[in-house]
C-alpha cells in the first residue's frame, strides 16, 4: 500500500480516511479484532502502520485488544481500536479501566444493528447510548459523530486530541453509510491541522505522583517504562495511584474525573447549522441521517417552508444549551436516527419542546422522504 | 438544486459491482473532476446474496448519497431486475446481462439487452471482467463520465497485472454499445 499525498484530492472510504487521519495525529499502535464493518480500519492499519514504524497487532478478542491499547497508551504512544456493536460491548469493561486510570486512547466503532450480531453488514446508529454508558459508573468519556468522509479524516485528529489533553477514552461514532461511502475528499492543509500531545511531568521519578492534583483537572503524565514506577489501577485511588477507602478521596477522584470534562465542555462541543435564523422546525441530526436531512431540508426549503438543521458533531458531551440557545423561535424538533429514539430524549431534555421522532431499525439508511413527510405535516 | 445522476448496479455478491461502482466515481469525481460518491448494499455473505452499488454523479456536494431516481439501472440477475426496475426514473436507462436476465420488464424507459457475459469472454477471454464490459458499455450509453477518465480509474483501481485484461474489456463494452445508439 502506497502512502497518501495529502495534496491531491482522493476517493476514499470513510474508514479509509479514519486510518490515515489517525496516522496524522501520531497514533503508532493499533490493537483490534477485525470486525464488519470497521474491517478495513484494521486492514489498513495493518499495512500502514509498519510503514511509520508503528505497531499493528491483530488481538484473540476485543477485550485484549481494549486491554492491549491501554497498556500501549501508558508507555506515551498514541493508541487505537476499532470495532463495531458486538466488540464494543466487549471493550466496556476496559474503556471503564481507561477512564478510571485516566489513559488517552480512541475507540472508533462502526456501529451496525443489534443487539447481539445483530445486522453485520447493514447501517444503524443504535450505539449512541453505549457510547456514553456502556460501562459502569459515572465515567468521562467523549464521543464524536462525524457524516462524511473528509469529516471523518478531521473528527479522528480531534479523538486524538481530546484524549491526550483530558487523558480520556474517545470514542469515534461512524456508522455503515460513513464508513463504507467511498467519496472525495480534499484533505487539510498540513499548517491547518492541530495536534495535541498529552502534558508531562516534569517532577523526578522519586518526586512524582501519578494523580497529583493539578489546577487543570488533568494529572501530567509519565510514560511506563521510563524511570517512573507507579500504580494503575481500576480501584478508586488517591494521588498515589494506590487503592484507597478515605471518602474524602474518593469523593475528589469522581469529581475531578467528571468534572475534567464537563468544565471544558464549551470548548470540546461542536455542531453545525444551516438555515436556522428563522427557522420554525429544526432537525437535529447526528451521522449519516445529517446527510439525509440535508437534502430533505434543501427540497423543502425550495417550497417555502421554514426549515433548518442542528448537525451535532460532539454526540457526548451533549450539547444541551447549545440547543436550549436555538429552540426560542423553534415550534418543533424532528429528529432522525437509526434506532428507536436514543437521542430524540436528550433534545427533549434540552429544549423542552415537542420533539418528532423518525426511525428505522430495518437496516436501511433514513429517506430524505422519510423526514420531508413529517416535515410538511408538522408545518402544516 | 443543481446536477444530479443516480447510477445502481445490481446483482450478486462476486460479480464485482462494488469495485466497478467506485471506478466509475473515481472517473467522475478525480479525473473529471465532478463530485462523486459510491455506495453500496450487501448481505453477510461473500459471494452469492444481493449485492448492490450504487453512484452519484453531481456537479454540487452530495448530501444524500443514496439512489432514489435512478438514471441508469444495471441488472446482473432477474432477482435484482425484477425488484429495482420500478425506482428508474422516466426516461431512464435499464441495462441488463441478458445471459442472466431473460425476463425484460416494460417500462418508461429505454431498455438495453446485452449479453454482457458472453462479450466478456469473446473478447477478453474471462467472464470475471463482465462489470468492467459493463461499465464500458455505461460510458458509452451515459456521457455521464469520459471514456479517458474511465479508462484512468480503472488503471488505478484493478489490481496489478490485470490493465491490460481491463482496458480490453473496457473497450469491448465501449465498442458494443456505440452500435446501438
Amino acid at each position: 500500500m502506497q502512502k497518501i499525498n495529502r495534496q491531491d484530492a482522493k476517493l476514499m472510504t470513510g474508514n479509509e480516511a479514519c486510518a490515515e487521519a489517525a496516522i496524522v495525529a501520531g497514533m503508532r499502535f493499533f490493537a483490534g479484532y477485525p470486525i464488519t464493518p470497521s474491517s478495513e480500519i484494521a486492514e489498513v492499519l495493518s499495512r500502514r502502520l509498519p510503514q511509520e514504524k508503528g505497531v499493528f497487532i491483530q488481538m484473540e478478542d476485543e477485550l485484549a485488544s481494549m486491554a492491549a491499547i491501554i497498556a500501549a497508551s501508558l508507555t506515551g504512544v498514541k493508541s487505537m481500536t476499532a470495532t463495531s456493536g458486538p466488540g464494543f460491548s466487549l471493550m466496556q469493561e476496559n474503556i471503564g479501566y481507561a477512564s478510571m486510570a485516566e489513559v488517552p486512547c480512541v475507540i472508533v466503532s462502526v456501529q451496525r444493528g443489534g443487539p447481539s450480531t445483530g445486522l453485520p453488514t447493514l447501517p444503524s446508529q443504535a450505539d449512541v447510548m453505549q457510547s456514553r454508558w456502556g460501562t459502569h459508573g459515572d465515567h468521562p468519556i467523549i464521543v464524536v459523530t462525524p457524516s462524511t468522509v473528509r469529516e471523518t479524516f478531521d473528527w479522528t485528529i480531534k479523538a486524538f486530541n481530546f484524549a491526550e489533553r483530558f487523558r480520556v477514552p474517545v470514542v469515534v461514532l461512524l456508522d455503515e453509510i460513513i464508513a463504507h461511502i467511498t467519496e472525495k475528499i480534499i484533505f487539510p492543509k498540513e499548517e491547518e491541522i492541530k495536534i495535541i500531545e498529552r502534558k508531562r511531568t516534569k517532577e523526578t521519578p522519586e518526586t512524582y505522583l501519578p494523580y497529583k492534583y493539578t489546577d487543570s483537572d488533568i494529572p501530567l503524565f509519565a510514560d511506563f517504562g521510563s524511570g517512573y514506577r507507579y500504580n494503575v489501577t481500576g480501584l478508586s485511588h488517591d494521588e498515589t495511584g494506590f487503592p484507597t477507602n478515605d471518602p474524602k478521596k474518593i469523593d475528589n477522584l469522581y469529581r475531578r474525573l467528571n468534572q475534567k470534562i464537563e468544565r471544558y465542555k464549551n470548548e470540546i462541543i461542536e455542531f453545525k447549522t444551516e438555515f436556522l435564523e428563522d427557522a420554525e422546525i429544526c432537525v437535529v441530526a447526528y451521522g449519516s441521517s445529517a446527510r439525509s436531512t440535508y437534502r430533505a431540508i434543501r427540497q423543502t426549503r425550495e417550497a417555502g417552508i421554514k426549515v433548518g438543521i442542528f448537525q451535532i458533531f460532539t454526540i457526548w458531551p451533549f450539547p444541551y444549551e447549545e440547543l436550549a440557545k436555538v429552540s426560542h423561535h423553534i415550534k418543533k424538533f424532528i429528529v432522525p436516527e437509526m434506532n428507536l429514539g436514543q437521542i430524540a430524549h436528550e433534545v427533549s431534555c434540552a429544549t423542552r419542546c415537542d420533539v418528532i421522532k423518525v426511525n428505522r431499525v430495518d437496516g436501511g439508511l433514513i429517506t430524505p422522504d422519510e423526514i420531508l413527510e413529517r416535515i410538511k405535516h408538522v408545518s402544516v | 438544486m443543481g446536477f444530479r445522476y443516480e447510477f445502481r448496479l445490481s446483482g450478486s455478491g462476486g460479480q464485482g459491482l462494488i469495485l466497478a461502482g467506485k471506478i466509475l466515481a473515481e472517473a467522475a469525481a478525480i479525473y473529471d473532476d465532478k463530485n462523486a460518491t459510491q455506495s453500496q448494499s450487501y448481505g453477510p455473505e461473500a459471494r452469492g446474496g444481493s449485492s448492490r452499488s450504487e453512484v452519484i454523479v453531481s456537479d454540487e456536494e452530495i448530501d444524500y448519497p443514496k439512489a432514489v431516481n435512478i438514471n441508469l439501472l444495471l441488472c446482473f440477475t432477474q432477482e435484482a431486475c425484477d425488484k429495482y426496475y420500478k425506482d428508474i426514473q422516466e426516461n431512464g436507462i435499464l441495462l441488463v446481462d441478458s445471459n442472466y436476465v431473460t425476463n425484460v420488464p416494460e417500462g418508461e424507459f429505454k431498455v438495453y439487452s446485452l449479453p454482457i457475459t458472453e462479450i466478456a469472454e469473446k473478447e477478453a477471454g474471462k467472464t470475471l471482467v463482465a462489470n468492467i464490459v459493463a461499465l464500458g458499455i455505461i460510458t458509452e450509453l451515459t456521457g455521464i463520465v469520459s471514456k479517458e477518465a474511465v479508462e484512468s480509474a480503472i488503471l488505478s483501481r484493478v489490481p496489478k497485472g490485470t490493465e491490460e485484461l481491463n482496458l480490453k474489456a473496457f473497450n469491448a463494452g465501449f465498442d458494443r454499445a456505440k452500435t446501438l445508439k
